[in-house]
């Protein structure tokens, strides 16, 4: 399953992922060029949490994953169990990247900017903030360093739909102004016809890959989910 | 004991304070609060080891815990089996068999310390592992930060989490072993755990929490130390209960605090 095209950011050969007897990504293909934005869908328990984590070297697998040379990866991860009273702010956290990958202290104001979270919310433990503000505080520290790729699991989960038109305007922005690579899981389909250059579907029947136009078909995520999905799409698709 | 010898000797045990109080803190937002009790235990065999075969009972205790903690991470870093599961089995069976070559009046001095004179070498000694658990906290607090909040973000920076991992627990060994003198198998554990929660409930930035849980383990071993010749008792008892005082305390202010001030009447 390859789209030929310009220089590649990523390309996975025959990747395998299994946990014990239970193989959740067999023999999966694909490539993404670089400034592209990939969206992976699929049903519950399809893989797509698995395969970021294979493709961030957390999981074992079998196949190739392979990276253009210098790629730096930014992940946004679906979700974390912060306890409420950690006294960690936010600030502590994003000081922490920048120490560790020897960022100038300058980024933090530059990437709280980005993803617009004022800089009083950075000084507020982050068990406090609410899931939204938590999710751009992860993005911030994602894009701290100024990677080439971004992973961003699930970006809309537990949004209101106006809130989800604005988080992939941000990221489109975002997308546009870093230069990046952008890897995205997500349920929302019309807003993945909207932004997404490129689809991956993963499903225990059947996987595929192209353009939203070739893959968000009714018949296409039919064979995927299962059932008769829908959904709405303007037609100021943008990919 | 001479003024110098003194000095030296309240050194170790301030830097001890020191040690126990950073660790403690990655300790408690990790949360191992039981392990850590558990991690303490396994100190009991070494120290039944060194007492048969006439060597130093600490030199003992701290080979057992650096064995029992490789032991421990190696065993859940190749079964999946989550830590707290892994410590508990390992350190409560070593306390078992601590018992068995333990007997008497050593039992109750490896369990709840006995604070003996020192020689220079067994100072300077125990300062260097005060300062290597201090600088390793203070060197790794970013790494420990990303890691705790999520293995996978760890990850993505270059940070090898299974090695940080096994320093970290290292570093917990490292400084139950320089409490065992004053505060045996039994406490040394809880003064790693009681200033780190004290600090926790009052502390809403890291650089806070690292600063009142040193201070509080600081604090409660002056207390412990300077109390305990006047009211004729054993020091640690009386360090962990000054450092479960502060504790106490702390929960009255930041229920205080959670209320608010009180909204004057018309």
């Amino acid at each position: 399953m390859t789209v030929p095209g310009g220089p590649a950011a990523l390309e996975v050969e025959h990747l395998s992922v299994a946990f014990g007897r239970n193989t959740v990504i067999r023999d999966l293909s694909f490539r993404v060029e670089q400034g592209d934005c990939l969206a992976i869908i699929g049903p519950n328990g399809s893989g797509k949490t698995v395969l970021f984590k294979a493709l961030i070297g957390a999981l074992a697998y079998e196949g190739r994953i392979a990276w253009a040379p210098g790629t730096t990866i930014g992940y946004v991860p679906q979700k974390l169990d912060i306890e409420r009273d950690l006294p960690i702010t936010g600030r502590d956290f994003l000081r922490a990247k920048a120490a560790v990958s020897r960022a100038a202290p300058e980024e933090i104001v530059r990437v709280l900017g980005l993803v617009g979270l004022s800089p009083e919310l950075a000084e507020q433990p982050i068990g406090t903030l609410s899931g939204g503000q938590f999710q751009r505080l992860l993005l911030a520290f994602a894009l701290m360093g100024r990677p080439s790729v971004l992973l961003f699991d699930e970006p809309t989960a537990g949004v209101d739909e106006p809130g989800q038109e604005a988080i992939y305007a941000m990221l489109r922005r975002v997308q546009e102004s870093e230069g990046l690579t952008l890897f995205l899981i997500s349920h929302e389909l019309s807003l993945v016809y909207r932004y997404a250059k490129t689809v991956l579907c993963l499903s225990r029947r059947r996987t595929c890959f192209g353009s939203p136009v070739e893959i968000l078909t009714p018949e296409r995520l039919h064979e995927v989910y299962g059932t008769n999905t829908s959904f709405h799409f303007h037609d100021d698709h943008l990919g | 004991m001479t003024t110098s010898a003194s000095a030296l000797s309240l050194a170790l045990a301030l830097a001890m304070a020191v040690a126990a109080g950073l660790v403690g803190c990655f300790a408690v937002m990790r949360r191992m609060t039981l392990a850590s009790d558990a991690i303490s235990h396994v100190a009991l065999p070494g120290i039944g080891i060194a007492l048969a075969l006439h060597f130093h009972p600490v030199l003992g205790g701290l080979a057992a815990l650096l064995f029992g903690t490789v032991l421990v991470w190696a065993v859940e870093h190749k079964t999946g089996i989550p830590t707290e599961t892994v410590i508990g089995v390992v350190f409560s069976a070593a306390l078992a068999v601590g018992s068995l070559l333990t007997s008497g009046e050593e039992l109750i001095e490896a369990l709840f310390g006995a604070p003996r004179d020192l020689g220079p070498a067994e100072t300077v000694l125990g300062l260097m592992g005060a300062a290597l658990v201090i600088g390793f906290i203070l060197r790794a607090r970013d790494r420990l930060v990303i890691a705790l909040v999520s293995p996978d973000l760890a990850r993505t920076v270059g940070i090898d989490t299974a090695r940080m991992d096994l320093l970290f627990l290292l570093a917990f060994s490292l400084t139950v072993a320089l409490g065992l003198r004053y505060l045996g198998v039994l406490l040394m554990g809880s003064l790693i755990i009681i200033p780190a929660a004290t600090a926790k409930h009052l502390a809403r930035s890291l650089t806070a929490m690292l600063l009142i849980a040193v201070s509080a383990a600081v604090l409660s071993t002056l207390i412990g130390l300077s109390v305990a010749p006047l009211v004729h008792l054993e020091a640690g008892p009386l360090i962990i209960a000054v450092a479960a005082g502060l504790f106490f305390g702390s929960l009255l202010v930041r229920q205080r605090a959670r209320q608010g001030p009180a909204v004057p009447a018309e």
